[in-house]
C-alpha cells in the first residue's frame, strides 16, 4: 500500500527546520517503512482493546505532600538563556 | 585470569571481602583496561576519573570499619549515557544535549550509590537509543571488542562493549526494543530485560516510554541478578513502577531444568537467520532436553507483525517525548527571529538523521486521520499479542529463540537502509510489546568467531523460572572465550 505523506506539514507540526533536500529523503524512506509498518491494519483485531500499559496497571497514587523540588539556580545554569529567575526565549507574540 | 578487569562482579566481590584487593585496585585495573582499548572501541562518551576515584576510596575506607554496604560496594560499573547522573555530563550521545549536567540522579543511580558501586562514566549509545548498532551515536560508533570491524550492537553497544573489553565489570543499558540483548548477544556477555515496571525509569531519559525498561549486561547470569536486585523495585517517582514484591530469583539459580516446559518460538527461525545461529540455537535446547527440559516447538503468529506494531507505537511516542528538546531548559539553542524558529533550527540542527526520522514517523502517526489506522490498530495489535503470550505460557514455563538472526554485522553495513536496520530487531521485540522479562545468554561463537546470544523469555514476573533457565544454558553452554583484542591487551600490560 503506497502510503502519501505530506512531509513539509509533518515537519512543521513536529517543529524541525529541514531542507528540501532532507524532506525529499525522510519521505521516501517513511514510505518504506510505513508500507512495512502498515502490515498492521491486516490483522483481524475486533473486540481488542489497545494496550498502553503491558501489565495493566492503571494510575499510581501517591500521598500530595510538599518536598523540595529542584533548586532553581542549578536548573537555570543548564539552560542556553536565562534572566532575573526566568527562562529567557525569543518572542512568541508579535507587539 | 590474573587481570582484575577480566573478574565477575561475584569474584570480585570475593577479592574485596578477603581483602586481596581493594576497590582503588579494581577501579585502576578497568582504567588500565580502558586506556588500553578506548582508542580502538570507543565504549566510553564520558569517563569520570575524579568521581570514580572518590567513590572507591570511599568505599575502600568503609570497608575498612566493617560499614560494606553490600555486593556491589566499590564495584566499578559502566552505565548508559541517558541515565542522567548529578552534576556529570549526560547526553544520550545527541548533540541537543551535549554539555548537559543533569541537577538530579535518576532513580537507578542513586541506588547504585547507596550501595557504594563506583560508577566508572557513561557509555556510548545510538542516539537517545534509537538503533541497533551504536552507529547513529553523534560522537562516532563504538566497534565491537571481538572484531573492531563489525558493530557491536545497539542501542546499548557502549555498555556491552565495556563489559566484554574490561573497561568495567558489569554496565547498565536501556532495552526498548532490543537495546540491552542484542548488544549483549553481540558482544558475548549476559544481557536482562526486566518486568515492565520492575525498574524505576525515573531519570532515565525517555525514548518510548510504554516499552523502556531498565537491565543489566554482565559478564555471568548471577552477576546479571545482583545488579537487577541492586535496583529493582517501586519507586514513587515512576508512575508506571510495579507497586508489588520484586520476583525473589536467587535461589533458582542452582535448581537445573529438570521438568521445565520448554517451548521453541517457530516464529523465530528459518529465513533471514544465520545458519551458525540457528544451529547453537537448536544444539542449545537440545542441550536442555538432555538435562531433563520438556521442550516443544509452539507458535505466536502475532510475532510475525511485531516488528511492524513497534515501529509505529515507539516512533509515536518518541515524537512526544523529544518534544521537550526545544533549546528552551537544556542543551543546545540555535538562534532565531521567533520562538518557533528558534525550536525548529534547534531540534534540526541538534537531532542526527534517526531520531529526526522516527520523530517524524511517530508525528505522521498521530497526526489527524491517521491515528486510529497506525497508532491505535498497532495497540490492538499489542493486546492481541500478549493474549497470544498469556495462552502460550499456560503450556510452557519458558520460551526460548536467537536473540539475534545474525552475529554483529560491519560498521556501515546497514546505515543506508533504515528498515534493514529494524530488522535486527525483530526477536527481542516482542518482549518489550508484551512488558515480559527476557534475557540474552552467550552459547557460542561462528566461524568468524563472533559471540551467538540465545534468548531465554518468561511470563510477566516469571524472573524466577527465568533465571533458573538461564543458569542453565550458562553451565551447558561453558562459554569462556575471549576477544583477541583483549590477548593483545595482555601482552601489553
Amino acid at each position: 500500500m503506497p502510503v502519501e505523506i505530506d512531509i513539509a506539514h509533518v515537519a512543521r507540526l513536529a517543529r524541525l527546520a529541514l531542507s528540501e533536500e532532507e524532506l525529499s529523503t525522510y519521505r521516501s524512506q517513511l514510505g518504506v517503512i510505513l508500507e512495512h509498518a502498515a502490515k498492521v491494519q491486516s490483522v483481524p483485531t475486533e473486540g481488542l482493546e489497545p494496550t498502553a500499559h503491558p501489565l495493566g496497571l492503571l494510575n499510581g497514587f501517591r500521598e500530595d505532600l510538599v518536598r523540595p523540588s529542584l533548586d532553581r539556580d542549578e536548573v537555570l545554569a543548564a539552560a542556553p538563556d536565562s534572566a532575573d529567575g526566568y527562562f529567557v526565549v525569543p518572542p512568541a507574540l508579535e507587539g | 585470569m590474573a587481570d582484575l578487569a577480566d573478574l565477575t562482579v561475584a569474584t570480585a566481590g570475593e577479592r574485596l571481602a578477603t581483602g586481596e584487593a581493594s576497590a582503588a585496585d579494581l577501579l585502576d585495573a578497568v582504567i588500565r583496561r580502558a586506556s588500553l582499548t578506548e582508542a580502538e572501541l570507543h565504549c566510553y562518551v564520558t569517563i569520570d576519573h575524579d568521581g570514580a576515584r572518590r567513590a572507591a576510596e570511599e568505599s575502600d575506607h568503609r570497608r575498612s570499619r566493617s560499614e560494606s554496604r553490600g555486593p556491589l560496594d566499590g564495584i566499578p560499573l559502566a552505565l548508559k549515557d541517558n541515565f542522567c547522573t548529578r552534576g556529570l555530563e549526560t547526553t544520550c550521545s545527541s548533540q541537543i544535549l551535549s554539555g548537559y549536567r543533569p541537577p538530579y540522579d535518576s532513580t537507578v543511580v542513586a541506588r547504585l550509590r547507596d550501595g557504594g558501586a563506583v560508577i566508572v562514566g557513561k557509555t556510548n549509545l545510538d542516539e537517545f537509543a534509537m538503533g541497533s548498532s551504536t552507529e547513529n551515536s553523534a560522537f562516532g560508533p563504538t566497534r565491537n571488542p571481538w572484531n573492531p570491524e563489525r558493530v557491536p550492537g545497539g542501542s546499548s553497544g557502549g555498555s556491552a562493549a565495556a563489559v566484554a573489553a574490561g573497561s568495567a565489570l558489569a554496565a547498565f543499558g536501556s532495552d526498548t526494543g532490543g537495546s540491552i540483548r542484542q548488544p549483549a548477544a553481540l558482544c558475548g556477555v549476559v544481557g536482562f530485560k526486566p518486568t515492565y515496571g520492575l525498574v524505576s525509569r525515573f531519570g532515565l531519559v525517555a525514548f518510548s516510554s510504554s516499552f523502556d525498561q531498565i537491565g543489566p549486561l554482565a559478564r555471568s547470569v548471577a552477576d546479571a541478578l545482583t545488579l537487577f536486585e541492586a535496583v529493582a523495585g517501586h519507586d514513587p517517582l515512576d508512575a508506571t513502577s510495579y507497586p508489588g514484591t520484586v520476583p525473589e530469583a536467587r535461589p533458582s539459580l542452582e535448581t537445573g531444568v529438570k521438568d521445565v516446559r520448554i517451548g521453541l518460538v517457530r516464529e523465530l527461525s528459518g529465513e533471514g537467520y544465520e545458519p551458525a545461529v540457528t544451529a547453537a540455537t537448536n544444539d542449545m535446547v537440545a542441550q536442555l532436553e538432555a538435562s531433563g527440559a520438556i521442550v516443544s516447538e509452539v507458535s505466536l503468529p502475532s510475532f510475525a507483525i511485531a516488528l511492524s506494531a513497534y515501529y509505529l507505537i515507539a516512533p509515536a511516542e518518541v515524537s512526544a517525548n523529544l518534544a521537550r528538546f526545544d533549546g528552551v531548559r537544556y542543551g543546545l539553542r540555535v538562534t532565531g527571529e521567533t520562538v518557533e524558529e528558534m525550536m525548529a533550527r534547534t531540534r534540526a540542527e541538534g537531532f542526527g538523521p534517526e531520531a529526526t526520522r522516527r520523530i517524524l514517523l511517530g508525528t505522521y502517526a498521530l497526526s489527524a486521520g491517521y491515528y486510529d489506522a497506525f497508532y491505535g490498530q498497532a495497540q490492538r495489535v499489542r493486546t492481541k499479542l500478549i493474549n497470544e503470550l498469556a495462552n502460550v505460557f499456560e503450556q510452557v514455563d519458558v520460551l526460548v529463540s536467537p536473540a539475534s538472526p545474525t552475529t554483529a554485522f560491519e560498521l556501515g553495513a546497514k546505515t543506508q537502509d533504515p528498515l534493514a536496520m529494524y530488522l535486527t530487531d525483530v526477536c527481542t521485540i516482542p518482549a518489550n510489546l508484551a512488558g515480559t522479562p527476557a534475557i540474552s545468554i552467550p552459547v557460542g561463537l561462528d566461524a568468524d568467531g563472533l559471540p551467538i546470544g540465545f534468548q531465554v523469555m518468561g511470563p510477566a514476573l516469571g524472573e524466577a523460572r527465568l533465571f533458573q533457565v538461564a543458569a542453565e544454558v550458562e553451565r551447558l553452554a561453558t562459554f569462556d572465550h575471549r576477544p583477541e583484542i583483549l590477548a593483545a591487551a595482555g601482552d601489553r600490560l
